[in-house]
């Protein structure tokens, strides 16, 4: 490495470059608005029920996603069966396939015409539902490559030592090798749910995009800027911005503290 | 092996950098950008070959034009951020005075410039109902009834679902002896009726066509006849209301960027040539209104039903008005979504 002073001043630009600048103008732009304004914005109760659904939604989604993730991670690096490696290749697609196919498609399957959708009771596509699909859909990845790794190099020998002294499979695999994986988990976690909130284009093919009902607030931004409403876009923006940085904050608070707790401290 | 794979994507790359840089040079010739919306793709395809075709007979210049298609407001959203458009045919005359007004690229007085408020072909607002119209859709009114679903994009994204919700607007004024409070509940109601509220016109067709969403499609009726052609005259058909509007997408030359570019002389002939015999034919057989249907095909013209329509400027005080007062923060629209 070429040093630390070199190392700094070329991230600190890059960082700048990229995300500081480009985020800092959001803010400025909004922060021009003047705080009644800005408030007015962000209580109105449409703003606020369409914060409520992309949150709480991509929330659910993530989290869903933690479960799922762990065991098709499990699968993946503990057995061994034909297609394996296909299933392990299929796991990225998500994060290669345009957000606009990927909306198309989930619409196509999950409508009320679609094969899955016609089966299914209970309408999926057109509905708060159908966001729920689509942020899950598109978050997969982040938690299954963020565990496997770490499931693959959880010493076999820990789970042996467990067994010899008498625990059962499922107290080793809750008490000796799950607690190994909760840091990836909650980084999983994480960027699933930063994904999922910042998520446009596959969402808005299946959501329905009533308001108050099926509108996530990235669609309200856009829906602003169609009106030529930069400042009210702007305000959305940054308070989205604000609320992703307090819970990816809080999620690496607690990723830290659980990586102190297994002895991992820097 | 990784080296050597490295190694030859380079050498590709360096057989094809002088490649495509060279090319723009042999191959010199005059580019027209126009700057449109969703629904004109088939329009300008096939407008764009004729314009090339007189343009070389008048000045022995190759002329390439370029479109680029997408929601209306978005399109004009580019031109202010700094697309270079030699003209803008868009679907509302509304987001050519926000490019005037943000850019000062073009006078306030563009739409005077051209005649026919600078619209070359109007369209208005139909129905498409699904093949032997099972609900019974024959007005406005019945959207209303309690087992019809009906299927528009969203007014403050499309604008194709301004004209939509005008003409909705100008149907329940009507009904009711004139009276805008009540014109406003029927429009409230008749969104109530609304499953899926797409981004643009083309996405509601497709909810509509493909995923089989909905009883009632309103649609531009270039595109209604569109869908039936694309989708089979088996499968819809259109419904004609008692009442709806003139919509006018209108064309404008970007003054400052076709004097920046000296493309002016082409642009103007471009715009003239939409008025002219070529352009004319051309709307006409693409579904839109011709201004001047004595020039296009009588085949094409006689498809038109004669409807009775309401005018923005006549019926909604303008763009300028309307624009603000129902698509607005906190305009009608809003209005009728606030939950109560």
């Amino acid at each position: 490495m070429p040093g630390f002073g070199l190392a700094l001043g070329f991230t600190v630009l890059y960082m700048s470059l990229l995300v500081l600048i480009p985020l800092g103008a959001v803010v400025a732009w909004a922060a021009s608005l003047g705080p009644t304004r800005l408030l007015a914005i962000l209580t109105q109760t449409q703003t606020l029920n369409a914060l409520k659904i992309s949150f709480g939604i991509s929330l659910a989604a993530a989290a869903v996603n933690a479960v799922f993730g762990l065991l098709l991670a499990w699968v993946l690096t503990r057995y061994d069966f034909p297609g394996r490696r296909l299933v392990d290749a299929t796991v990225d697609l998500p994060f290669a396939l345009p957000t606009a196919v990927a909306g198309i498609a989930l619409a196509a399957i999950y409508a009320p015409n679609g094969w899955v959708g016609s089966l299914l009771p209970f309408k999926v596509a057109y509905t708060p539902l159908g966001i729920f699909v689509a942020m899950t859909f598109i978050g997969l990845p982040f938690v299954v490559r963020t565990v496997q790794p770490v499931l693959a190099d959880v010493d076999r020998e820990l789970e042996e030592a467990s067994a010899t002294l008498g625990a059962g499979r499922l107290t080793t695999v809750f008490r000796v090798v799950f607690p190994t994986l909760v840091p990836a988990l909650l980084t999983g976690f994480a960027l699933a749910f930063a994904r999922a909130v910042g998520e446009y284009g596959s969402i808005i093919f299946i959501a329905g995009n009533i308001p108050n009902v099926s509108e996530i607030a990235p669609l309200l931004i856009i829906t602003k800027l169609e009106g030529f409403d930069y400042a009210g876009a702007t305000a959305i923006a940054t308070i989205m911005l604000a609320m992703s940085f307090v819970i990816l904050l809080v999620v690496n608070l607690i990723e830290a503290w659980s990586r102190r707790r297994l002895g991992h401290a820097r | 092996m990784h080296r050597r794979t490295f190694t030859r994507a380079l050498t590709a790359l360096a057989l094809v950098v002088p490649l495509s840089a060279a090319a723009p040079t042999a191959f010199a010739q005059t580019t027209l950008t126009n700057v449109s919306y969703d629904p004109t793709r088939e329009l300008y395809k096939e407008f764009n070959a004729a314009f090339a075709k007189s343009w070389k007979a008048e000045t022995g210049e190759d002329i390439r034009v370029q479109v680029s298609h997408g929601g209306s407001g978005k399109q004009a959203r580019s031109v202010i951020d700094g697309l270079n458009a030699d003209v803008v045919t868009l679907a509302l005359a509304a987001d050519i005075d926000a490019i005037a007004k943000a850019t000062g690229k073009l006078p306030a007085d563009w739409q005077k410039r051209l005649p026919h408020n600078s619209s070359p072909y109007t369209s208005t607002i139909v129905f498409l109902v699904r093949k032997g119209n099972p609900k019974g859709i024959k007005d406005w009114g019945d959207l209303v009834k309690a087992d019809v679903q009906v299927i528009t994009p969203n007014p403050k994204t499309s604008g194709g679902a301004r004209w939509n919700y005008l003409a909705a607007w100008a149907y329940g004024r009507e009904a009711n002896g004139g009276d805008d409070a009540k014109a406003k509940a029927f429009v409230a109601e008749l969104f109530k009726h609304v499953p899926v509220l797409d981004t643009g016109a083309r996405g509601s067709t497709t909810t509509f066509a493909q995923r089989g969403l909905g009883d009632v499609l309103l649609a531009w009726e270039n595109e209604a006849y569109l869908s039936l052609k694309e989708f089979g005259e088996d499968k819809f058909d259109i419904v004609f209301p008692s009442i709806s509007i003139l919509a006018e997408p209108p064309v404008a030359i970007v003054d400052a960027n076709v004097d920046k570019s000296g493309t002016r002389k082409a642009a103007e002939a471009y715009l003239k040539l939409l008025y002219a015999k070529e352009g004319q034919t051309i709307a006409a057989k693409n579904f839109y209104r011709p201004v001047s249907p004595d020039l296009a095909e009588k085949a094409d013209v006689d498809r038109f039903q004669k409807l009775k329509l309401v005018t923005i400027d006549k019926d909604f005080g303008g763009w300028g008005k309307a624009q603000s007062e129902h698509f607005g923060d906190g305009g009608t629209f809003d209005q009728i979504y606030k939950p109560n």
